[in-house]
């Protein structure tokens, strides 16, 4: 018998793991040079960054901030070259804000907070409900405070609504259903027509409160991309519900005129509704109306945007499992009840993804609206060297709306993803 | 669905509701605004500055017009059209007269149902190319790439003396002078066509304006003036009568520094009727006797208006030519004041 | 709540018009039929009073009308003295050009991107994501003028060739010139052609006359020409494609009864290559080279500066939603499936092609269709880098000489209508039989 053994009384330490797959080595050979095909793309990325920067940041960075002039630029600069900042300096309020009075640049920016607000409790959940009321009065305060005026117009357009649903009361409890329905259509649309413009000025006229009327065509820059983005989309949500259940129906001829609508819009470029707006729409008008460029263009935009939307919530109602639809029957509610309680809030919601995404793509189309003649960021651009001065630049100030157009949706499209895999998770 | 308040919000905020029907001058006056159309941007002849204040020869010719009828220059709405919606601005009522350097020919005229009422600027057709290139006729450009402005008459003027000369061209279109001066600086182009004085404005803008000239063939009459709406001849007559004021005053050595002391009356019958204290013409034009006083201290007279803007001293620094008073040789000639 | 509905055996009431669930559907449909045509009514209404006031009542006569415009990229005979028609059928074709070469390139770059995105490389997967975020999140009008700008900023003019010591040279073995104009590439000749035959010829005009007896027509003849040399082209390589196939199925049956392949590449090359490389030197085919002469380069094929900048732009920014189609294709196929195809013993290669990619198809495709309609239509801002397209042509210059707004804006949108609609169709009957495959 053997008395020795042996017995390990002490583990030993764990290796390292070899160099060449621990630190930064190892990252840089797990991540970058794995095999021969992936060191030769990153070696070829490698160079492309180096080169892209060195011909970028040298230009990029030049002591041009002041700069009153090209002229002036080409001096600071020297024969070496160099961006010139000093447009952007002078003109980044007007490409901001086009050229709304600069005393009032706080309700423009007033405006957009507010959207915030407004938005939150639709798009967070965390947010307290009663903000609600606050979205609801949102429509009316928006134009209110961009284009100024008496406080009693949104006033007395929302009244409107008050007056429907207060008909609506009334006939109900008398005639029933039906009849309150016509009642209620029928009723804030005279009122619109014939009422409101006169009680607003009367009301103007016995108690004067108000804010100074801007024009519409002051407006311009990134403000003008964000109310006909804003403004279009807005509008195109009801529409586009109405469009999407017209188009789900089983009634031929409504199912048919909705298809027919959406397929005919989704079928032209934007730019062609564009010119409809610009050249067209007055001549489809009665003789003598005539509205303004801006509101011709958010006319358009609001079909356009509708028919995408249509889209977007059929989607949405076609995500919805079948049961809900059965159950809503089951429990006896009539299609509106059910589309209003049960139906659209889930359809609604899991289509929140793709309307940011179409309020993305709108926004960005409404650069378009530089082809017709408005002055948007890049039909600024073109007035801006138009101006002696400034004649002949142009990397600083595509770079500079290019940047600006990528911060609003570069955040709205990580939004969109983080509400997309929040949605998703709800779903499991 | 609460959203769709927004249709009654909107229709009520941004509704003008113009009608456009009546009388175009009545219009005006109602409104206390004129709603002039002009160019997105066109050195020296119209650009907004960092203040968003519309300059330029023909905004001048707007706010002269404004300050005639309305008694302010300031009180003027421009609104900005491109070569494709100028037209349809006008026709729709969406502005009241087209102060856009917009050239004067039979169809417009006639068929387009506009009516010109005078010239602002009597222009023509050139051509610029680099001196390096060492033409010195454009009948020599046989084959070269031209830029050029699209829509306007430009194309039109380019096919016709191509063809008639029987040579070839490759065209680029461009839509603005922008654009058009970068690809001729970057020799993308051979030569910039379009009418001499946007030739003369953006060679001002060039780093050295002597290494470009403009050829000597003028291959087209341009005659550029403001316009109005076919049939409203009322207005019509305030637009062009506010033009010949500013002409007339520059022939009668009226400026906007002796304007006040002439409007004490003078020994000269024409100078006391264009300023309101002899006879009655004013009335006539539906105004007050004042009118033209106040059209001709807006700005200056044509002259002064002229060299402001795009007169040798700018930078765009364009001679007078055959914008020069008759008297002078050129073709301003306003009818007289009588 | 709304009363029950009568028994059916009760008479018809006009109330059961509206609470009868039989004939409600009905009562609804012709009331949203009459709102429809009384708009449509007021519309039109309302267009023919302004009209009547303008003086300027719908007539598309004008389209008979000489045009007076040069057209730069023609793919037909165009000239100034052409009407406006014609003027409009060069931007349909130009419009149908660049939209077919975008989509081709944009599918490309989108699958390279979408797959590289995927890539375990972590330095080309963040760059691609770079890419996909920049350009999906800046208006693709501004990518066009910006590639314009590129294009006629950073390249050489022609002018730069001049010289005995140039700044810039033709790459290539001096075949292709690169200039801010452009990029000039040799174009196919031939020496011996059959010439070509104009298609609807109008025989009373002067362009068909010959000039002499046997003598080739003159180019304007016809409502466009086909090219004779190109159809035998298209038929010989037809025809020498059809026999390798039949070769290649020979060899496929012999294999299939004894076993044995026999070798036949060299065979099957050779009935492809061997008449079309004779085809070609009968015709006397040669390359025509661009060389710098006067102006500009002459000779050899023009892809003006105004198409690239325009392919460029919406090939990227269309591939940039394309790569993240693709990707998002690929992940929503379960690992599982991967798995599955690598314990059957398939190969990384063949597990995507034979599993992965036909699921992922089903997933890709009809987003693809929506991308590819999107490409087309925002082919017309060609107008903004003045490429001649359907906008540029029809609905920008034609409608500027003649006025004539309606009429060009409303055939500019049936025409845009008509393509899309015609992409969609075809792209849906392809999805239709990927999907009958699959199932």
């Amino acid at each position: 018998m053997h008395k020795t053994q042996f017995v390990r009384t002490q583990m030993l330490e764990p290796e390292e793991p070899p160099v060449s797959s621990r630190g930064m080595v190892g990252w840089l050979h797990a991540n970058l040079f794995s095999n021969a095909f992936n060191a030769v793309l990153s070696l070829l990325s490698l160079a492309a960054i180096y080169w892209i920067l060195s011909q970028v940041l040298p230009w990029m960075f030049s002591p041009t901030w002041y700069g009153t002039s090209l002229e002036n630029c080409r001096e600071i600069n020297g024969p070496a070259g160099g961006a010139c900042w000093g447009v952007i300096r002078e003109r980044w309020l007007q490409l901001l804000f086009g050229f709304y009075p600069s005393e009032l640049y706080w309700r423009p920016i007033a405006t957009f907070l507010l959207l915030a607000v407004a938005l939150a409790p639709v798009l967070f959940t965390s947010v307290p409900r009663k903000l609600m009321y606050f979205t609801a009065v949102y429509p009316f305060l928006m134009p209110w405070l961009l284009w100024g005026g008496s406080i009693w117009n949104p006033i007395v357009a929302a009244m409107g609504f008050a007056l429907g649903y207060g008909v609506y009361r009334v006939i109900y409890d008398h005639f029933g259903n039906l009849a309150a329905s016509i009642g209620a259509l029928v009723a804030p649309v005279l009122w619109w027509l014939f009422l409101a413009a006169p009680a607003s000025s009367l009301l103007q006229g016995v108690i004067p409160l108000g804010i100074e009327p801007v024009q519409s065509r002051l407006f311009g820059g990134f403000m003008l991309s964000l109310t006909i983005g804003v403004v279009g989309i807005a509008l195109s949500l009801p529409l586009g519900i109405l469009l999407a259940l017209g188009r789900q129906s089983d009634l031929l001829i409504v199912r048919s005129l909705s298809v027919g609508f959406i397929e005919f819009i989704r079928g032209v470029p934007l730019i062609t509704l564009l010119f409809v707006a610009s050249t067209l729409l007055n001549i489809f008008m009665p003789p003598g109306t005539n509205f303004d460029i801006i509101l011709r263009v958010i006319i358009m935009v609001t079909l356009f945007a509708a028919a995408y939307m249509a889209e977007v919530i059929r989607g949405g109602l076609a995500a919805l499992p079948r049961g809900q639809y059965e159950a809503a029957d089951a429990l006896g509610l009539d299609f509106w009840l059910a589309q209003r309680l049960v139906i659209m809030p889930q359809a609604l919601k899991i289509s929140i993804p793709g309307i940011v995404s179409t309020f993305i793509g709108m926004f960005k189309d409404t650069t378009l609206v530089s082809i017709i003649g408005l002055l948007d960021p890049l039909g600024l651009l073109r007035s801006i060297r138009a101006d002696a001065n400034w004649n002949g630049i142009v990397w600083e100030l595509y770079g500079f709306v290019a940047l600006l157009f990528f911060i609003a949706c570069f955040s709205m499209s990580r939004y969109s993803l983080y509400l997309e895999r929040k949605l998703r998770t709800g779903h499991q | 669905m609460k959203k769709s308040v927004f249709v009654g919000a909107l229709a009520l905020a941004g509704l003008s509701a113009g009608v456009a029907a009546a009388g175009t001058l009545d219009d005006v006056k109602a409104r206390g605004k004129l709603n002039c159309g002009t160019n997105t941007g066109l050195v020296g002849f119209a650009a907004p500055d960092a203040n968003g204040e519309w300059k330029g020869f023909d905004v001048a010719v707007c706010r002269a017009l404004a300050a005639a009828v309305l008694g302010d220059a300031m009180a003027v709405e421009f609104v900005p059209t491109t070569g494709k919606t100028r037209f349809t601005a006008l026709a729709s009522g969406e502005i009241d007269v087209l102060a856009r350097n917009t050239t004067w020919t039979f169809t417009r005229d006639v068929d387009l149902k506009f009516d010109f009422v005078g010239v602002n600027y009597y222009d023509g057709q050139g051509f610029m190319v680099p001196k390096s290139l060492g033409v010195s006729s454009a009948k020599e450009l046989d084959g070269a790439t031209i830029c050029i402005q699209t829509g306007t008459t430009t194309e039109l003027n380019l096919a016709d003396f191509f063809r008639k000369n029987n040579i070839s061209y490759e065209p680029v279109p461009v839509e603005t002078d922008n654009e058009a001066q970068q690809q001729y600086l970057a020799g993308a182009c051979d030569a910039y066509t379009t009418d001499a004085s946007g030739l003369a404005a953006v060679r001002a803008t060039f780093e050295n304006p002597q290494d470009q000239i403009l050829l000597p063939e003028i291959i087209s009459k341009e005659p550029l003036g403001p316009l109005v709406r076919h049939g409203d001849n009322e207005w019509g007559d305030v637009v062009r009568w506010t033009l010949f004021a500013l002409v007339a005053a520059e022939e009668l050595g009226i400026t906007s520094a002796n304007i006040e002391e002439l409007s004490n009356g003078t020994d000269n019958p024409e100078i006391n009727r264009i300023l309101g204290t002899e006879g009655s013409l004013g009335e006539m034009l539906g105004l007050d006797p004042l009118w033209a006083k106040r059209a001709i201290s807006a700005g200056g007279n044509y002259g002064e208006l002229f060299e402001k803007n795009i007169g040798v001293n700018t930078p765009i620094g364009l001679a007078r030519g055959l914008n020069a008073q008759w008297t002078e040789g050129g073709l301003q000639y306003a009818p007289p004041f009588r | 709540m709304t009363e029950l509905a009568d028994p059916p055996k009760e008479s018809f009431r006009l109330g059961m018009l509206i609470y009868d669930t039989r004939y409600r559907s009905l009562t609804i449909q012709v009331v949203a039929l009459i709102g429809f045509l009384v708009l449509v009514g007021w519309l039109i209404n309302n267009t023919a009073n302004n009209l009547a006031t303008l003086g300027k009542p719908i007539n598309f006569s004008f389209l008979n009308d000489t045009a007076g415009y040069d057209i730069n990229q023609r793919l037909l005979d165009y000239n100034s003295q052409s009407t406006h028609w014609r003027a409009a059928v060069m931007g349909l074709l130009n419009t149908l050009l660049v939209a077919f070469l975008g989509c081709v390139t944009a599918t490309i770059i989108g699958i390279v991107v979408g797959v590289l995105r995927l890539s375990n490389n972590w330095l080309v997967a963040r760059l691609m994501t770079i890419y996909v975020e920049t350009f999906r999140n800046v208006p693709v009008l501004l990518w066009i003028v910006f590639s314009m700008a590129l294009l006629i900023e950073t390249l050489p003019s022609p002018r730069d060739f001049r010289g005995d010591d140039p700044a810039a040279s033709m790459v290539l073995f001096d075949s292709v010139a690169i200039t801010n104009r452009g990029i000039y590439i040799p174009e196919p000749l031939f020496s011996r052609g059959f010439g070509d035959i104009p298609v609807f010829p109008d025989r009373s005009s002067e362009a068909c006359v010959a000039p002499e007896p046997g003598a080739l027509l003159n180019d304007s003849c016809g409502l466009f020409q086909i090219s004779l040399n190109l159809i035998a082209i298209l038929a010989v390589t037809g025809a020498g494609l059809w026999g390798s196939r039949r070769i290649r199925r020979r060899a496929d049956r012999i294999q299939a009864e004894t076993g044995d392949r026999p070798t036949t590449w060299y065979l099957r090359l050779g009935v492809a290559l061997v008449p079309l490389v004779g085809l070609l030197w009968a015709l006397g085919f040669h390359l025509g080279l661009p060389e710098l002469k006067g102006f500009n380069f002459v000779g050899g094929t023009h892809l003006r500066n105004s198409l690239i900048a325009l392919w460029f732009a919406l090939s990227l920014y269309t591939a940039s939603f394309i790569a993240e189609i693709v990707r998002g294709g690929i992940l929503a196929i379960s690992k599982g499936q991967t798995e599955a195809a690598a314990a059957l013993g398939l190969r990384p290669k063949r597990i995507m092609n034979l599993v992965i990619l036909p699921q992922a198809l089903r997933i890709i495709i009809p987003p693809l269709i929506s991308q590819y309609l999107n490409l087309t239509k925002n082919s017309s801002l060609a107008i903004a880098v003045g490429y001649m397209d359907l906008t540029g042509t029809l609905m920008g210059i034609t409608l500027n000489q003649s006025g004539r707004e309606l009429e060009a804006v409303l055939l500019g949108m049936l025409i845009y209508l008509g393509i899309s609609l015609s992409i969609s169709g075809v792209m849906n009957w392809y999805n239709n039989r990927v999907k009958l495959v699959e199932r």
